[in-house]
């Protein structure tokens, strides 16, 4: 392989890996403190992209339509943990039968609202081009979104370490009932991770529209590959997210180009070769089916 | 003085199991009392029902003359009741100045006003502040589990089985800890070690088939040959 088809792969998996991750990493906060499977969190990454679009297109400005899809998130976010989620909190099937429906309704509804057919998100003019570095071309717009994952990753990963708050989350993966015993409401932490990962999510679909373009079916095509990178990386492990997130668009990429028809399958292989040596993942703990 | 708990014929289930039969007991806002019964007696279960994490069916539960039946947990915690529970309920994957933090209702600052007292009485802690709370030993866990109940302001200590699965000299340790934090704090003890509970607490009851058989003085206890050997299993 010649360097530069090297680092156009390369760079390309770290783009799809950082869009990845960003779905991820909410979904493995939300199923690692709530033991949630949320089916909706790839149904969010759409219509973050759609929003995000719709609002560059009305304002012109990529900063709104990045701040807009980021807080429309928290904020539908936190209503559905409120009004959806809590309600059912106590029966597990239920919930998942829940957000799976709610996810086939959420990518109805986008096709009614935008309709069904792929749309155009362009891209702001200070990230067109490409940056050359003698032959190897390093398109603006994917260092734009691999910088702006890192960047994203740098802050969760602060709030998670440096804050009271973060730490409580990761308190809580291990042990939500005795959390609680020091006095903390546990519920309205499991709002603000539910509004934080879906927040995520949508900003992710933002990101990803004039890379990815929007469409209705990036919900599912992304909500699986998002669950193949929490179960490799590990349930409720963030730093398992961002190294499952990776590997995947990294495989992803690489296997792609010369397998395309299996880029799929390698997913699912890699998937089963980590849990039959590491059942938790690669940084996960205890199993799948752990409680608590 | 009034009481500082008072449990008055509570009944739990467990899924359908009738665990509490009435249970019924009282805690004075001074000492160590502890609970003693045998396996499966309903002892930890008394006070994961005064905590709010078991609902129980009847009875009343009080903490400082108020009704605490039904309410959540955190609002039980927050009224100023430090558990520690059997399994110690240390977050494995945090540091030991994490474990704290989680711990600190009052706020951080009011943690590191009290961390003098806690690292003169587990030094230990001090040394391993960094390390990752997953890889202390199992009496340093328990220190640590400790430890949390004090970087706060608890007007009570519920403690649940100190002793189980440590080494006898680490048990020693973790008793004359608790001996020195009842001269401040009242503590609500679980204990199937008797003679550790003997060693620490003031007043006792005993539980058996989800009801108090029998309180008192833990020192009339001694003399209860009968009485340990019935419930308790404890050899003449």
């Amino acid at each position: 392989m010649d360097v530069t088809l090297f680092f156009h792969l390369l760079l390309n998996g770290l783009a799809h890996g950082m869009l990845i991750f960003l779905i991820a990493s909410g979904l493995s906060l939300i199923f690692g403190l709530m033991r949630v499977v949320n089916f909706t969190h790839g149904s969010f990454f759409m219509i973050g992209a759609y929003l995000g679009r719709s609002i560059y297109l009305g304002t012109d400005s990529f900063f709104l339509a990045i701040a807009g899809s980021l807080f429309f998130g928290f904020a539908a976010g936190a209503l559905m943990e409120r009004v959806a989620i809590r309600p059912f909190f106590a029966n597990r099937v239920q919930l998942l039968l829940l957000t799976l429906g709610m996810m086939l309704v959420m990518n109805e509804l986008v096709k009614i609202i935008w309709g069904p057919t792929i749309l155009r998100f362009p891209r702001p003019d200070y990230l067109i081009g490409t940056l050359f570095i003698g032959d190897i071309m390093l398109p603006y717009y994917r260092l734009f979104i691999v910088g702006f994952g890192l960047l994203v990753l740098l802050v969760i990963y602060l709030f998670l370490n440096k804050t009271r708050l973060g730490i409580i989350i990761r308190a809580g993966v291990e042990d939500s009932n005795m959390v609680q015993s020091f006095g903390i409401n546990i519920k309205q932490v499991f709002t603000f991770t539910f509004a934080l990962g879906v927040s995520l999510a949508t900003v992710g679909g933002a990101i990803s529209g004039p890379f990815l373009g929007v469409y209705p079916e990036i919900a599912m095509d992304n909500i699986l590959i998002a669950i193949i990178a929490v179960v490799v990386g590990g349930i409720g492990s963030f730093g398992g997210s961002v190294v499952g997130s990776l590997i995947i668009g990294l495989m992803g990429s690489f296997g792609g180009f010369y397998l395309p028809q299996a880029a799929m399958a390698f997913n699912v292989i890699l998937m089963v070769v980590v849990l039959l040596i590491k059942p938790a993942g690669l940084f996960g703990k205890g199993g799948l089916a752990s409680g608590r | 003085m009034s009481l500082l708990v008072e449990m008055n014929d509570v009944h739990t289930y467990i899924q359908s199991f009738h665990i509490l039969q009435g249970v019924s007991l009282q805690v004075p806002r001074k000492g160590a009392t502890v609970i003693l019964g045998r396996n499966g007696a309903g002892k930890t279960t008394t006070l994961r029902t005064f905590l709010g994490f078991q609902t129980p069916t009847r009875g009343e539960i009080k903490f400082d003359e108020k009704i605490i039946n039904g309410l959540a947990p955190y609002r039980i915690g927050s009224m100023g009741i430090g558990y520690v529970p059997e399994d110690r309920g240390i977050f494995y994957g945090l540091t030991v100045q994490e474990n704290l933090k989680v711990a600190a209702r009052d706020g951080v600052q009011e943690m590191e006003k009290r961390l003098g007292r806690v690292f003169e009485l587990f030094p230990d802690l001090k040394k391993a502040w960094k390390q990752i709370a997953g890889t202390l030993s199992g009496g340093q866990q328990q220190m640590l589990s400790l430890a949390r109940v004090l970087v706060s302001n608890n007007r009570l200590l519920v403690i649940d089985e100190p002793s189980s699965g440590l080494a006898p000299i680490v048990v020693e340790r973790v008793a004359e800890t608790i001996t020195e934090l009842k001269k401040d704090i009242p503590i609500l003890l679980v204990e199937q070690n008797y003679n550790v509970a003997s060693k620490i607490c003031d007043n006792y009851f005993i539980i058996d088939q989800g009801r108090c058989v029998h309180q008192g003085k833990m020192t009339d206890l001694e003399k209860e040959t009968e009485l340990k050997k019935r419930y308790l299993g404890v050899a003449v």
